[in-house]
């Protein structure tokens, strides 16, 4: 069993890159073009890990490890995460705490690289970036307070693994839909996406995310769009998992599904760069609030039918 | 009204020693009223003649040009104190001649040049250092002020200016922008130049205003030589500009769509505006309508076939284009980015003497294809176009409407043939000492050239300008109490001219 949780969690390293393209290619489809290949991410990790790296003088250490510390962080993450259901590599009591301050952890060194540079620019991105995620862990505590209360269990894998996800909708159905929303705002906030950021942008005023890591080059860069690729797997393998609870127990068709659940939470989220603009930046933290209202109000309901 | 001014037209030739000579306080004043009864600037420049150092004024009221000239003082009190359309204006020669307004309230380089005198330096720059020399920006103190420059070299592939922010958190309190990064001389450029290089200079001055720029030149060289264009000319002079002015909309709203992440009409708009670009490269075989129009003329002529080919292409174009418009103004979330974004009140665009799309945008109806018309538009109704709220929205409707507007104008162009002997190069002669001031409702607003000759007939001060030199400071006050990250959305509404503006 270890040894098929470890080959999925490869797969899903090599697989990120390949997903996030799809965005790309559902936006270029609403746009009425034909769209960059989708191994595209592939090409430009592969072009960024052949350049070499520039510093600024005026930077220190903390520069050169916040790419390695922040791809680090997700990299362990995604050892907890349970893909298509089979059981993560590693688990224990409490683990997505853990997990979700190893998110933490690894924004923290993104910023702390943002400042360290003393431009302007990114001062105010890494303003905003702690800016906005930080009613998303609030969500994100609301969310786990109401699997905990379902279950009685807290580590991902109790809730995302084999055919837990049905039991999470067989015991409350019908607040777990909030659930999924609000998890497809933490999704959106937390991966710098479009109405909450502009990752298309080329205009250092109005980016979030971007900006922070505008003057980080060669490999270090290819670290932290690696690094995203990764991040967005996670956050949508969990709503890929809760929309598409099925499990039959044969491997072959359980993978085949879960990449089809995924394949369309990655759709959802171009189709939602798409058909809409990016908020104004004050708007955003009433639309990130919006996920949270929401678990919230699904903890309440849940609370109401558990007792 | 005033009646020391003399009331001249829109490219009317007038011989030099009827403009009104007066004394400093007379030009003063004279100036100064009519601007208090609602009137506007057009040009304000120095010039030199026989090294004697005049100033000439030309202004506008709703309906007619007045001009007026004086020998210039060292220092004079400055006339922004008073009225503020003359802000720029007065910078700029303090620039160009090294005169002293005193009491002007920002006294500051506009393109950081030395002055064509070689007199002691307004600024006390040392013009071998870098912009901004001997300038300190404007600050703001405070423990929670930050300050952001952005440029001159940007992110995107746009021209060079130098932006500065105070900012309190997201809140912008003052926007300063710096210019000149592209100052190449034009004005004194066309003076050592042979003719035959007037027009491919001048055009080249903004290119993205090409046709705008030569219908300016070339209306002023016929008014100078007394020989006008054709009717057909005038024709296919005004599709050009419409043309022109719909590519560059098209852009401009494909440009604001982007800016706020709704890619849709950004992508649309952008191969549309290559659509327009297209139309122009039929009528003469350049996209941006280069070396069409000439003095006494254009240089290609409107055969009926291109005249079918672009009537075809302008039916196709026209639903497309309407589509993308609705579009973009029936998305609830692009509307509530561009609702009440960077509001430029009424009242500031009166004293900032905005115009173009900008100035409508905020209720001030003025353009040229109405007020001062020459060419074909003489016998064109041109709508008033003026929204009342100021806002982002405002700009882009504006735009919208207009391209709407064009694209029936051009249509209604292309249904009778317009006969026109084409034009070559033939040498101009200008008449001497004369003067002549050209005003074309270019896409970005009122362009004007001005042109005085000496009594040999040559060039003696060629003076250039662009709509962008009235509304940059719009775009400083659209940003004011506005989130800094709401910039790069009104900086394209706003989309003005750098090397239009640095000459």
């Amino acid at each position: 069993m270890m040894i098929e949780s470890i080959l999925f969690y490869v797969g899903a390293i090599i697989v990120a890159p390949f997903f996030s393209a799809v965005i790309l290619k559902v936006k270029a489809f609403f746009g009425g073009k034909k769209g960059p290949p989708l191994l595209i991410n592939y090409y430009t990790l592969i072009k960024l890990l052949k350049k070499g790296s520039v510093y600024s003088t005026s930077t220190t250490t903390i520069f050169k490890l916040g790419p390695i510390v922040s791809l680090c962080a997700v990299l362990t993450v995604l050892m907890f995460l349970p893909i298509a259901g089979v059981k993560p590599v590693f688990s224990f009591k409490g683990d997505i705490i853990f997990v979700l301050y190893l998110l933490g952890l690894g924004r923290f060194f993104t910023i702390a690289a943002a400042m360290d540079t003393a431009s302007p620019f990114e001062g105010m991105g890494a303003a905003r970036e702690a800016n906005f995620p930080i009613i998303c862990e609030a969500s994100f505590m609301m969310i786990l307070v109401l699997f905990y209360k379902m279950t009685g269990n807290f580590n991902l894998s109790s809730w995302f693994s084999d055919t837990q996800p049905m039991t999470l909708w067989q015991s409350a159905g019908s607040p777990l839909i909030f659930v999924v929303i609000s998890l497809f705002i933490i999704l959106l906030t937390e991966n710098a996406r479009v109405p909450v950021d502009d990752p298309a942008t080329h205009l250092e005023l109005t980016m979030i995310h971007e900006v922070m890591v505008l003057d980080h080059s060669g490999p270090d860069f290819a670290m932290i769009e690696f690094g995203a690729f990764m991040k967005l797997f996670f956050y949508a393998t969990l709503i890929a998992r809760l929309i598409c609870p099925f499990n039959t127990g044969h491997l072959a068709v359980d993978v085949s599904v879960f990449a089809g659940a995924i394949l369309m939470v990655y759709v959802a989220a171009g189709i939602t760069e798409s058909v809409m603009a990016r908020y104004r930046m004050d708007r955003v933290s009433k639309f990130v609030m919006t996920s949270f209202a929401l678990a919230f109000f699904a903890t309440i309901l849940t609370l109401e039918f558990i007792g | 009204m005033n009646t020391v001014f003399l009331k001249i037209a829109n490219g009317e030739c007038v011989e030099r020693k009827r403009i009104p000579h007066l004394a400093f306080s007379d030009f003063r004043d004279g100036a100064i009223s009519i601007v208090d009864s609602g009137g506007k600037v057009v040009q304000f420049f120095a010039y030199q003649d026989r090294g004697a150092i005049k100033m000439i004024c030309i202004l506008r009221n709703q309906k007619h040009l007045y001009v007026a000239e004086c020998d210039a003082p060292e220092r004079y009190p400055s006339f922004t104190v008073d009225k503020e359309p003359f802000h720029m204006f007065e910078r700029e020669i303090a620039e160009q001649y090294g005169i002293l307004p005193e009491g002007h309230p920002w006294l500051k380089m506009v393109r950081y040049h030395p002055n064509f005198r070689g007199v002691e330096d307004v600024f006390g720059n040392d013009y071998t250092k870098d912009i901004p020399g001997n300038y300190d920006y404007y600050q703001v103190d405070g423990q929670e002020i930050h300050e952001v420059a952005v440029g001159p070299v940007h992110a995107g592939v746009i021209e060079p200016g130098h932006f500065r922010f105070n900012c309190i958190g997201e809140r912008v309190l003052n926007l300063e922008i710096q210019l000149g990064y592209q100052h190449r001389g034009i004005e004194t450029l066309i003076l050592g130049a042979d003719q035959k290089r007037w027009p491919f200079i001048l055009e080249n001055n903004a290119g993205d205003t090409s046709v705008g720029n030569s219908l300016c030149y070339s209306q002023a060289m016929e008014a100078l030589t007394g020989r006008s264009a054709d009717e057909g000319a005038g024709i296919i002079r005004v599709i050009a500009l419409e043309l022109e002015r719909l590519s560059n909309h098209t852009g401009d709203l494909g440009a604001l769509s982007g800016d706020v992440a709704f890619l849709p009409p950004a992508n649309y708009c952008g191969r549309m505006r290559g659509d327009f670009l297209n139309m122009t490269l039929v009528l003469c075989g350049n996209r941006f309508g280069k070396c069409l129009v000439r003095p006494h003329g254009v240089r290609f002529p409107l055969t009926d076939d291109i005249r079918q080919t672009l009537q075809e292409r302008l039916a196709e174009l026209k639903p497309q284009v309407k589509h993308v418009i609705d579009l973009l103004f029936s998305t609830s979330s692009v509307m509530s980015r561009f609702e009440d974004c960077g509001v430029v009140s009424r009242d500031d665009a009166e004293h900032l003497g905005l115009v173009g799309p900008a100035g409508r945008a905020s209720g001030l109806s003025y353009d040229v294809r109405r007020d001062f018309p020459k060419e074909h538009y003489t016998s064109l109704a041109i709508p008033g176009n003026a929204k009342p709220s100021g806002d982002v929205y405002a700009r882009a409707r504006v735009r919208a409407d207009e391209m709407i507007q064009s694209m029936e104008i051009v249509e209604s162009l292309l249904k009778s043939p317009a006969n026109t002997t084409c034009v070559g190069n033939d040498p101009l002669v200008l008449s001497p000492s004369a003067f002549v001031v050209t005003l074309n409702e270019a896409w970005r607003g009122e362009l004007s050239h001005c042109v005085l000759t000496d009594e040999k007939g040559k060039i003696l001060r060629y003076k250039i300008k662009d709509p962008s030199f009235h509304n940059w400071n719009g775009l400083s006050m659209a940003l004011r109490d506005t989130g800094i990250s709401d910039f790069p959305l009104n900086n394209k509404s706003f989309n003005l001219s750098y090397c239009g503006f640095d000459l």
